[in-house]
């Protein structure tokens, strides 16, 4: 007797729940039914231009055809991903997206900071801000342009190919030889962003508490010793969110650029797992196979991000998420 | 304040004279091509190294080539078509993503906050994206240029912070007044929103202004091109045969370099013009990103 009760007071209570669920529903809906109503067009685009998308990605496990579609095409499983593997351009794609990326983080990332902690040394206001503005220029460049400019600097009599020729290198144009093609990428991403990304230093320079430089004056520290004990853990935070962002952002070297930079001659040192999937993908047509290409990068790339945050947190308490 | 040492003071003048050297460095690849563009097409050919000033004779020859140019015109124009309507519904639909998403009794609020996120993680990529677009019939059109791209999760995001830091209460008095959330949003969130709305349409202007790759990859019809896809014909794969027939008939391969130079020319004076005036508001979309992000 006692067990049916208590059956009995849970669906009492049950029945309840789902009347005090109703009521909620009914009051959401009633108070924010034209709330739902804009959520319709933002819904239905990130449906459409982005899950579809995703959707599409099946596509990798199957051998593609057009005009049976996604359905009705032949499922191959791990056959594009197995192709790949084998593909005679397999380690040389992952290795130059890695080298890539390795070194662009190794000599563009220190720029920006270093950058912020000069401007920060500055008194005069007005200095320091044209300076700043000066330096967001090149970020407001296409990427046309200044591929535009890099080859007309790196062509036989280009600024850079003569510089490099005083120190010896006669080889000719820089812009057609592959062991030139990593510098001249990464030293135009410096240029193209080093104003930019310093932003987000400069203001939390600016938010360091001014009286720690002062107790640590009192203490006898001098200027390098002030920048190296309060000014760098002061932006310590930062470096390190904005580092793992970098990481997570390690196999995805964006391949608008190679594809405006690169040519068959540089192919050996400049193709990255992007730039090919656009090419075998848009140019050649094999969608499945390029897919396949694609979705490989993409799960590298999220184990990345997501160990480089495990590291970060047990290290540091710094966490993405 | 701090007295300065003489140690410090001789830093300050080094720090001095290399951040004016970095910022020589960030401007003269413009410089040059703005010398390269009213230099003397003879002289030029020829011309090697940095252009500190024109070569031979000023002139603005290389601008009369390429402003009538037939090709360059439309595709100017192009651009702006496609700048300022896919700008305009970007910015529609990210106020409203960010209005939806911002509301604190929304009883659905985090799928679609999760949903709108989990984009900035994970996408379809290059070959879906392209399948949709022909799926859906718009190879070859301008909505392949205005619509795929037009709102990114990251912009809606920075524009919700925003919105969540407007007080409750000013909502409040107008709910109670008995304003509907679309009046809300027009006349209480927006006005005291403006300069988070610039920051998000210089955003999204500012990308489509420089965007070439899904033009390259979309569009077949070299009278929709956008004026970015134009200028890597012209300068970087050099088929600009179109432009060379325009050029008075005889001895026209030697203005190729000037046409170069004033065709890149042309597609960055206007975002010279207005970056100067446009970068503090750049300045804030950074800060609220990085509060987030």
């Amino acid at each position: 007797m006692q067990g049916t009760g208590s059956a009995q007071d849970i669906i009492h209570s049950k029945e309840r729940i789902a009347a005090r669920r109703r009521k909620a529903i009914k009051r959401d809906l009633g108070m924010n039914w034209a709330v739902y109503v804009m959520a319709i067009p933002v819904i239905a685009y990130f449906f459409i231009f982005y899950y579809i998308p995703m959707g599409g990605i099946v596509m990798a496990f199957e051998n593609f055809k057009v005009r049976k579609g996604i359905l009705g095409s032949e499922w191959i499983w791990f056959e594009n991903f197995l192709a790949f593997f084998r593909s005679v351009y397999f380690w040389r794609l992952i290795r130059n997206t890695i080298l890539i990326s390795i070194y662009g983080l190794v000599y563009s990332f220190p720029f920006p900071i270093i950058f912020a902690l000069c401007l920060n040394e500055v008194r005069s206001t007005k200095f320091k801000k044209v300076t700043q503005t000066i330096s967001y220029l090149p970020y407001f460049i296409s990427i046309v342009v200044v591929v535009s400019i890099l080859n007309d600097f790196c062509k036989s009599g280009g600024i850079l190919t003569q510089i490099a020729s005083l120190f010896g290198d006669n080889k000719g144009a820089l812009i057609s030889r592959p062991e030139w093609f990593r510098s001249l990428y990464i030293g135009s991403n410096i240029w193209q962003h080093l104003g930019y990304n310093s932003i987000i230093y400069i203001s939390a320079l600016a938010s360091v508490d001014q009286e720690l430089y002062e107790a640590a004056y009192i203490d006898g520290a001098g200027r390098w010793r002030q920048t190296w004990h309060v000014t760098l853990p002061g932006i310590l935070p930062t470096i390190v969110i904005l580092l793992i962002m970098r990481l997570g952002q390690m196999m995805n070297v964006g391949y608008e650029k190679t594809i405006l930079m690169y040519s068959p001659a540089t192919y050996e040192t400049a193709d990255i797992i992007s730039s090919y999937v656009y090419r075998v993908g848009i140019q050649d047509a094999d969608y499945s196979y390029s897919t396949a290409v694609s979705l490989f990068n993409s799960i590298i790339n999220f184990i990345i991000i997501y160990v480089a945050n495990r590291i970060s947190r047990s290290l540091s308490d710094i966490s993405l998420w | 304040m701090i007295k300065r040492t003489s140690g410090q003071k001789t830093f300050a003048i080094f720090n001095t004279i290399h951040l004016i050297l970095l910022s020589f460095i960030f401007v003269i690849p413009i410089w040059h091509v703005a010398m390269g563009s009213i230099s003397d097409p003879m002289k030029l050919s020829a011309a090697t190294g940095l252009f500190f000033w024109p070569k031979g004779e000023a002139t603005l020859g290389g601008y009369r080539l390429v402003l009538q140019n037939p090709t360059i015109i439309t595709s100017y124009m192009n651009t702006f078509i496609y700048v300022v309507s896919a700008t305009a519904f970007g910015t529609v639909l990210n106020i409203l993503a960010a209005y939806v998403t911002s509301r604190k009794d929304l009883r659905y609020k985090s799928p679609i906050v999760f949903m709108i996120a989990f984009t900035m993680i994970f996408q379809g990529g290059l070959i879906p994206n392209y399948m949709l677009v022909r799926n859906l019939g718009w190879l070859n059109t301008r909505w392949a240029i205005i619509i795929p791209g037009a709102i990114w999760a990251y912009n809606v995001i920075i524009m919700r912070t925003s919105f969540q830091a407007i007080p409750d209460g000013l909502c409040e008095a107008a709910r109670i007044d008995g304003a509907g959330h679309f009046r809300i949003l027009t006349s209480i969130v927006l006005p005291v929103s403006k300069s988070i709305v610039a920051v998000v349409a210089l955003f999204y202007g500012i990308q489509h202004w420089n965007a070439w790759f899904n033009a390259a990859i979309y569009l077949k019809d070299r009278k929709l091109f956008p004026l970015q896809l134009t200028l890597r014909e012209i300068v970087l794969l050099s088929t600009e045969q179109s432009i060379i027939a325009d050029a008075d008939g005889q001895d026209v391969m030697i203005y190729r370099p000037l046409i170069k130079y004033a065709t890149i020319m042309v597609s960055i004076v206007p975002m010279m013009m207005v970056y100067p005036f446009v970068q503090k508001y750049f300045v804030t979309g950074v800060m609220i990103g990085s509060i987030k992000g």
